[in-house]
């Protein structure tokens, strides 16, 4: 469906940077291409190509160009679309909260929690609710680490449970309280239909219906989270994709210290 | 001919630790019985159906007679006796004990070899359905044939069977071989099997009979418009894992996973009881036909690939004998392992492919399932397409059997409709353009990869004597595999467990084994 050729379309936009105008880039810049995948409840045929095309064209898409229909049977096909996207972001006036702590390396988590708060820290983690996956936790906590970024139970001054995964929240509090924790780890991996919003909520709730939210440091981690939505559910901190070992262990270490 | 240069005297020491591990806990498996067992039992003595608040019958009958000390003779006694003193039926006997009205273990006890007689009647009547299911695969098979092997096997998780169902046809008609209905979030650890068809679940979808009932109606409908049977798979294990097999084999499922070691690992079941429970399943699922699926690539979820692969292969010999004493021919072991390298490891992929082989030459009859990438699978879906394609060319390369497809959105959601397509259309693309690699290179002589495995099977053989020294319970409980501790008493599902007593009837054992 795609021509695969050169575009040799004249150039009718302006090409300088300008923050207050942001598009997407392909080769040109505020050129806005985009390219999107998605299926539509329709066989595939010329009505279905068509509908793939203005339903980009709805979302923004400027001459959307379905490269790749391809039917998957029982009414449904999938599309790749590309198409130069119209609506451009103003990014001088955008905010985001980040996690306010400098990242240390493990030694230096090590020295700066034998410094300022002079004993091992006890930090509790667990994948709760109905999440099956200790994929982040294990990440996290376990000795081993991950990509070469030592866990916690490596960690001198931290002592590190994982509790697993599929841990109830409930249990998880009790769990916390028994240990004498000072900060909770919630893992949510990969949940359905946004479960896992629900899950942090709950368990936010449960720390407050118990008096005791202000007792532990809580931060919460996964591929779907972020700092903005963490601190939105009542969490101290959240770690999206990408954070490792020591991200967790300087906020926990400094947070912990700002609040002595 | 071996293409690695393994030590074939290494091989049969390890096999025969194995078969030692095996057969020490065999010796307990032989001596107790589970209430899971039991509800099996009652299961395949036609009991079937809910109370009216849900709780099923099969439940019902065992927990009476669990509570009125009983069950260490087991259920098909009291039920075989119940039968003699009324004249009812198996069914007709739960409903009344689900009334209130009757207690079987306090009616006259009628002479031994009458209650066996009158049990075996209704234990042979299952045993020639589940046979009749069994023959029924075949001809199928035969008329419509099959995908050719490594078996393209996808998930279905919507947690409502009737939209399971929507993309499990779909999948099929992409060229998907095994489609596995995933059970909801925490199956796994409720003591009953729910019932009827089921429209709500979290992660994956409850398996109930009547679920298996309705994937395997519009599988066999699929298959037929395809022209290709389309197997069936759920999930044998956790607290019900016999009554599952039962419930399969009456329902012609063709695959299970099936793994005490998973369970007490990954789901902190109890040792004894999962163990004395995978014995009884895997001798139904054997019958049955059914291609079993092992869970050693779990190890590497939580382990290192490079560092544990020993204690893969070190579970999938035990897991390989354990099959034997329940009657599972190798054709129909598929013993797990996974590809679990780090990408950004120098020659992972050589390492891998010295492990793929290394499984293929050890057990070259079974129907190995390979598990795709998911520890370093990330929110890069297009590398992700990239690191299941390295996955897809070493199944061809190896000869795997099923091949679990990776999905690229693995670290994000359950799989989409068209995830799911891109990852047939992935494998399906590595098959047939690398279909006889296998057959055309030949690995070097002392290089990498034959060291590779060399090493491997030196450390499972090592492992596997130790265990054989220590036993496989104080085993599990240092922590060799996976790297999860548990406890011989710890763990749920051990209240399940008694002892059986001189008169302990299970008619199933025998009539299954005995009667291929």
């Amino acid at each position: 469906m795609s021509s695969g050729l050169y575009s040799m379309n004249k150039r009718d936009f302006d090409t300088t940077l300008d923050p207050k105008r942001v598009r997407p880039y392909g080769d040109t810049m505020n050129d806005g291409k985009v390219q999107l995948s998605f299926t539509l409840p329709m066989k595939a045929d010329e009505i279905a190509a068509e509908a793939a095309k203005q339903y980009a064209m709805k979302m923004g898409l400027e001459e959307p160009s379905v490269v790749h229909m391809a039917d998957l049977g029982v009414g449904y096909s999938f599309f790749v679309v590309y198409g130069s996207c119209t609506h451009t972001i103003d990014i001088t006036g955008i905010k985001v909260s980040k996690v306010e702590s400098s990242v240390m390396s493990m030694h230096e988590v090590d020295d700066y929690i034998k410094n300022n708060i002079g004993r091992k820290i006890v930090v509790v983690g667990a994948s709760t609710g109905t999440d099956a996956h200790t994929v982040g936790i294990d990440a996290i906590m376990n000795m081993k680490g991950y990509a070469g970024h030592y866990g916690l139970e490596r960690y001198d001054m931290i002592e590190a449970y994982n509790l697993g995964s599929q841990v109830p929240n409930e249990e998880f509090i009790k769990k916390a309280v028994e240990l004498n924790a000072d900060a909770l780890l919630v893992s949510q991996t990969v949940t359905q239909k946004n479960v896992h919003i629900q899950n942090l909520t709950n368990l936010i709730e449960l720390l407050e219906a118990e008096g005791l939210r202000d007792r532990f440091v809580v931060v919460c981690g996964g591929p779907r989270l972020s700092h903005e939505l963490a601190k939105e559910l009542g969490y101290d901190a959240g770690f999206a994709g990408g954070s490792y070992a020591e991200d967790v262990a300087s906020f926990v270490a400094q947070q912990l210290t700002a609040t002595i | 001919m071996s293409k690695l240069n393994l030590d074939q005297s290494l091989i049969e020491k390890a096999r025969a630790s194995a078969s030692h591990i095996a057969k020490d806990i065999q010796s307990f498996i032989d001596q107790h019985t589970t209430v899971a067992v039991e509800r099996t039992v009652v299961r395949l003595l036609g009991i079937d159906g809910v109370d009216e608040f849900g709780t099923p019958l099969p439940n019902i009958v065992v927990d009476s007679i669990k509570r009125n000390g009983g069950l260490n003779t087991g259920a098909a006694f009291f039920l075989g006796n119940a039968m003699l003193n009324t004249g009812l039926s198996p069914q007709e006997i739960a409903e009344k004990i689900a009334a209130g009205e009757l207690d079987i273990t306090k009616l006259a006890i009628r002479p031994e070899a009458e209650v066996r007689a009158k049990v075996e009647e209704y234990a042979k009547a299952m045993v020639s359905r589940i046979k009749t299911n069994r023959e029924k695969r075949s001809e199928y098979l035969s008329t419509h044939g099959e995908g050719k092997q490594p078996y393209l096997y996808v998930i279905v998780a919507t947690g409502n069977i009737y939209e399971d169902v929507i993309q499990a046809q779909s999948a099929a008609k992409q060229g998907a071989d095994i489609i596995a209905v995933i059970r909801t979030t925490g199956q796994s650890l409720l003591d009953y099997v729910p019932y009827g068809a089921t429209t709500e679940g979290f992660g994956g979808t409850y398996a109930t009979q009547e679920n298996f009932r309705i994937m395997r109606k519009a599988l066999d409908e699929v298959g037929e418009e395809v022209g290709r049977y389309i197997r069936l798979c759920n999930y044998c294990s956790g607290l019900c894992m016999p009554e599952i097999a039962a419930m399969g084999s009456m329902e012609r499922l063709d695959v299970m996973l099936n793994d005490a070691l998973y369970g007490i690992l990954f789901r902190d079941i109890n040792m004894q009881r999962t163990l004395v429970d995978q014995f009884f399943s895997r001798v139904i699922n054997g019958f049955a036909g059914v291609i079993i699926n092992t869970g050693e690539d779990n190890y590497l979820t939580t382990a290192d690939a490079v560092e544990e692969a020993h204690t893969v292969l070190a579970s999938q010999f035990i897991n390989e004998q354990f099959a034997l004493m329940a009657g599972i021919p190798e054709e129909q072991m598929g013993l797990g392992h996974a590809f679990e390298m780090d990408p950004n490891l120098e020659n992972g992929f050589l390492l891998e492919l010295a492990q793929a082989q290394m499984a293929r030459e050890i057990f070259p009859k079974a129907p190995l399932k390979y598990m795709p990438p998911t520890k370093f699978m990330t929110g890069n879906v297009f590398k992700g397409h990239i690191q299941n394609a390295l996955f897809n060319i070493t199944s061809i390369w190896t000869k795997q059997g099923i091949q679990l497809l990776g999905m690229m959105t693995e670290a994000i959601h359950t799989p989409f409709i068209a995830d799911r397509a891109l990852s047939i259309e992935n494998a399906r693309y590595v098959f047939n353009n690398m279909r006889d690699i296998g057959d055309e290179i030949e690995f070097k002589q002392g290089g990498i990869i034959q060291q590779r495995a060399a090493f491997v099977l030196k450390k499972a053989a090592e492992l596997l004597e130790e265990i054989q020294s220590e036993g496989l319970f104080a085993t599990l409980e240092q922590g060799k595999f996976g790297g999860v501790k548990r406890a011989r008493t710890g763990g749920k599902g051990l209240d399940g467990v008694v002892k059986k007593d001189e008169k302990y009837l299970n008619p199933f054992i025998s009539l299954m084994l005995e009667n291929k």
